[in-house]
Parts: structure tokens; sequence; C-alpha cells
């Protein structure tokens, strides 16, 4: 219950933020390392939680939302994450920062 | 028809804008490509920015910067679970050496100065590539278009994409990295002036440490902006993903906004936009390769951050880099050779600088400050002892002194003597 409160706090805090664009998917999970112990550490340290771990074991990434912070690349490395930024204009633009 | 510049500027944040400001005034043509839709739509800061280093270099530009309040007090809340201790530094005057800022604003604001010097600044751009010639970076490839320059300065932040494909660096180690996550709280401007006791435009930075990390490496920080508060947490993503216990990063922001210290100040606050950036703390052991051929790297691209403990400090670094870059690429036009023989003067200039200095003096920090001690033992004696000092017992109360000398027993002050003030000696 308290996750999933949670879960809506943080939906509707990136809803606060301003995405263009981003319906490409700019960050990917290399084929076949979806079970990778080392990729569910992506599920700890994204600030967007957007990775989570499915009925099967699996890495799931949702896109929407992603702050382009970095953290998940510095966590997993290249080898879990097929990792670029989004294309130009397209992603979070922060009116803040 | 192949269009040529003296310089390409990868990243219009601080660093690439100051090397672009830089460049143009000297008489350069400048390129400067910016993947968001403005500068600043990218970049991130806690934060405050420090100017007496900088200030020089750029002496156009203070006076009208949209500076949001200026740092009088500093403060530092020590947390355990049940309790926290706060100390509050007041003593600054104006002018003020450091002032809160969002980077949408002061970016935004630092592009049309550049634009103004002579920079053509190009945004929702993203550089793809580079472009290799005679054995050296002759430009960018943008999309299908190929664009050329004598010299390209990669200036794309943190994960700088662009640093390794010119191969002056590799993808970093958690241990190296710290993630920041904050929000912009709205607050009505006489409540929050009221909150914090501050007078005209003066700010509050509040530094949290302890039990606000769960003893992980970290702290939260606090800035007051004009109407707003900065809130956020900066943490090491090796601790984040190793170390009990197991909570995703959303979630060490709910708890730290939950503590009545942090929840009473944020009371009546609007969220108005969360962000969150990957922060290079690996200090001068690890920066990257400064220096190519036909390419240099600065700022965050190149590691230039310190987090010496009470502060972490990267946007004046950038803005310094940039600025030496500059000045590297006008020596090596001089010299007519933009190979790594004549850009190298790029290193020189910044030993010369407070940037290496700085880097220097703080080197053993990140191994100082690896001490899981200093997030949990240490913030817990604090409270505790201030619960025993202030206590009043039903019956009659203890001396002081023999009071903290039962919390500080002869294991306890060996271990404090012996491994942590040793460590802390390099601090």
């Amino acid at each position: 219950m308290s996750e999933a409160i949670q879960v809506m706090g943080l939906k509707a805090k990136l809803g606060l933020d301003v995405f263009k664009n981003n319906d490409e998917f700019h960050i990917k999970i290399v084929a076949g390392c979806e079970k990778d112990p080392r990729l569910k550490k992506a599920i700890l340290v994204c600030p967007a939680g957007l990775y989570s771990e499915n009925s099967e074991g699996e890495v799931e990434l949702n896109q929407d939302g992603c702050l382009e912070c970095g953290t998940c690349r510095i966590a997993c490395g290249s080898d879990l994450l097929e990792w670029h930024y989004p294309s130009g204009g397209a992603g979070v633009q922060f009116r803040f920062g | 028809m192949e269009e040529r510049f003296d310089a390409i500027i990868v990243g219009g944040g601080l660093a690439g804008l100051a090397a672009a400001y830089t460049l143009a005034e000297a008489g350069q043509e400048v390129l400067l490509l910016e993947r968001g839709d403005y500068s600043g739509a990218k970049n991130i800061t806690g934060g405050r920015m420090y100017i007496r280093p900088i200030k020089d270099m750029f002496p156009d530009l203070w006076e009208k910067a949209p500076f949001e309040r200026g740092v009088a007090h500093e403060e530092v809340c020590v947390m355990s679970g049940s309790g926290s201790l706060l100390v509050r530094y007041s003593g600054e005057e104006a002018p003020y050496q450091s002032y809160s800022v969002m980077r949408a604003k002061f970016d935004k604001y630092f592009a049309k100065q550049a634009e103004r010097k002579g920079v053509s600044i190009v945004t929702k751009t993203r550089v793809d590539d580079l472009v290799w010639a005679d054995g050296k970076v002759a430009g960018v490839i943008v999309g299908d278009d190929e664009l050329r320059a004598d010299v390209v300065i990669a200036c794309d932040g943190v994960m700088s994409l662009i640093a390794e494909k010119a191969g002056l660096r590799k993808p970093g180690n958690p241990k190296h990295y710290a993630v920041g996550f904050k929000e912009i709280i709205e607050l009505d401007q006489e409540l929050l002036e009221a909150r914090f006791n501050l007078k005209d435009d003066q700010g509050v930075a509040r530094l949290f440490v302890g039990d606000v990390t769960k003893g992980k490496f970290g702290g939260g920080f606090l800035y007051t902006n004009k109407s707003s508060i900065s809130l956020g947490m900066v943490m090491g993503i090796s601790d984040l993903m190793n170390e009990e216990p197991m909570i995703p990063a959303p979630e060490m922001l709910e708890l730290f906004k939950k503590r009545p210290e942090v929840s009473a100040l944020i009371e009546e606050g609007q969220i108005a936009e969360y962000s969150a950036h990957v922060i290079p703390e690996g200090g001068y052991r690890h920066l990257s390769n400064l220096c190519g051929n036909g390419i240099l790297v600065c700022g965050d691209a190149a590691g230039f951050s310190i987090n010496s403990g009470m502060t972490v400090r990267g946007m004046e670094y950038a803005m310094g880099s940039g600025y030496y870059a500059a000045q590297a690429v006008l020596k090596a036009k001089e010299l007519k050779d933009f190979y790594c023989t004549g850009l190298s003067v790029y290193e020189k200039l910044l030993n010369d600088s407070f940037i290496m200095k700085d880097f220097k003096t703080f080197q053993d920090v990140p191994e100082a400050m690896d001490n899981k001690r200093l997030f949990t033992y240490y913030p817990e004696l604090a409270i505790n002892m201030m619960q025993k000092l202030y206590d009043i017992p039903d019956g009659p109360k203890d001396r002081i002194i023999p009071t903290v000398k039962g919390m500080l027993g002869f294991r306890e002050i060996w271990t404090i003597v012996t491994k942590d003030l040793r460590r802390m000696m390099k601090l």
C-alpha cells in the first residue's frame, strides 16, 4: 500500500516537469541482459523510479519521465545499457534547474 | 558549401558558454551546439555558485546576473534517527561569496551574453559523433551534417559521450560518482523570509548529515531562492546501490522530506519541478584526459567537481576550465598547432590556476570521506550527547564531564584517534 502511494507521488512529481517528443527510446537494455543481477541496481538508483522488475524476474525500463541524469549508466555500465541522449530538442527541459 | 569555424563547442552549459564567450571576445568564429531547447534546459545545480575565483574572467557578467539570494547564513543540521542538532553560522556580508542560483535562468542569461559577444548558438542540436582528419578531431557530426573546426571543445557534461568517443575517458565507476536529486518548492516570499529569518536578498544554505542518508555516503541540502526552496540529496552511487538498507533513491528523498526538521520548512510549499543529475566526485585522481589532438575537455565532462565535505563545488570549475580552454585555443592558434602538442598549454594553464591547485589540495578527500562512521557513529554521538546534556531526570542530575566521558569509553576514543582522526587529517 505505502509503496503504491510512493510510486503515485513520484509520477505526479515527474508530471510537473516539461518533457518534449519523448517517443524515442534513448536508453535500451542490451538484449539478453534483462535478468542480469547487475541491472537490478538500476531499480535502486534511478531517481525517477523508471526501472522495475516484472514477474519473470526481468528488469524493465519505462522511459517516460527520464531526467537524463546518467545514474543508471554509471551504476550498470555500458555492457548492460545502450545509453544515448535523446535527440536535439527532445526529452526533459528544466524550467528551473 | 562547407562552413568552417575556429572552434566548435559541444554543450551550452557553464563550461561551454565560458569557452565560447571568451573565444568570441577574442574575435574567434565560434559555434556552440546545445541539445536542449535553451542553455540550462538540461542542467541542474543544488545549488549555489561561488563567484570569487571566476569573477575577473567575466567582468561584465555579474552585475545583471539572475542570482536568487546571497548566501548569508551557512547551516549544518546533524541528524540521528531520533533527533537533530542545527548550527547556523552568520557573518558573511554583501557582496556575498556565493549565491543561490537556478541553471535554467542563469545559463539562459549567460547564453544571451555570449551571443552578444558574437557566439553562434544552435539549440535543439545533439552532436552524434566526431569528424577525424589527419589524425586529429576536425569537427562534429550532427545527423547527416558534418561541421568542421580547428578545435572541438567537449563541454557535454558528466557523461561526456564526446570525450569517450575521442578516447579521452571511459564510462565511470560508481565509486567516483554521486547522484543529486532535488525538488524546487515554491513558497510565498514573505513566508520564506520569516521562516528562515532572512533580510532582503539574503539566503541560507543548509546541509544535512547523518540519518538523512541512512548511514550512506552523502547528505541532504537546502538552498533558499527568491520565492522557492531547492531541497534535495546527494548520494554516492556505489553506496546507494550496494549498502544496506536498500532503499530506492526517490524513497530516500520522501523519507528526508518526512523528517519533522524538514517538513516544517516546506509546509505550504508547492513542488514546481523535480530534477536529478550525476555529479563527478572522484577528484584529482579520476579526472579524464583533458587534451587530445584537436580536442579539449572542460567542466563536468573532465570531472571538475569537488566534494570537500562541507561543499560540493562544480560550477566555478566549469566556468574556469572553459575560460582556460579558450585561452589554450588562442595560444594554439598562434603556434598554428591544434594537435595535443599545441593545445596542451590548457593543462599548464589549469595547473597554475585555482582549479588544479584545489584538485591537488583536496585529492585525498574522497578517501577520507569514505568512512561510514562519519554518517552513522558521529551524528548519533552528537545527538546522544545533546540529549544527555539537556536531560533533567526525575532525580538529581549527574555532572557534565563524567556524563560525556561515559559516552566515550577507551575503545571509542582509541578508534577515533587511531582510525578516524588519522584519516581526517587529510582534509
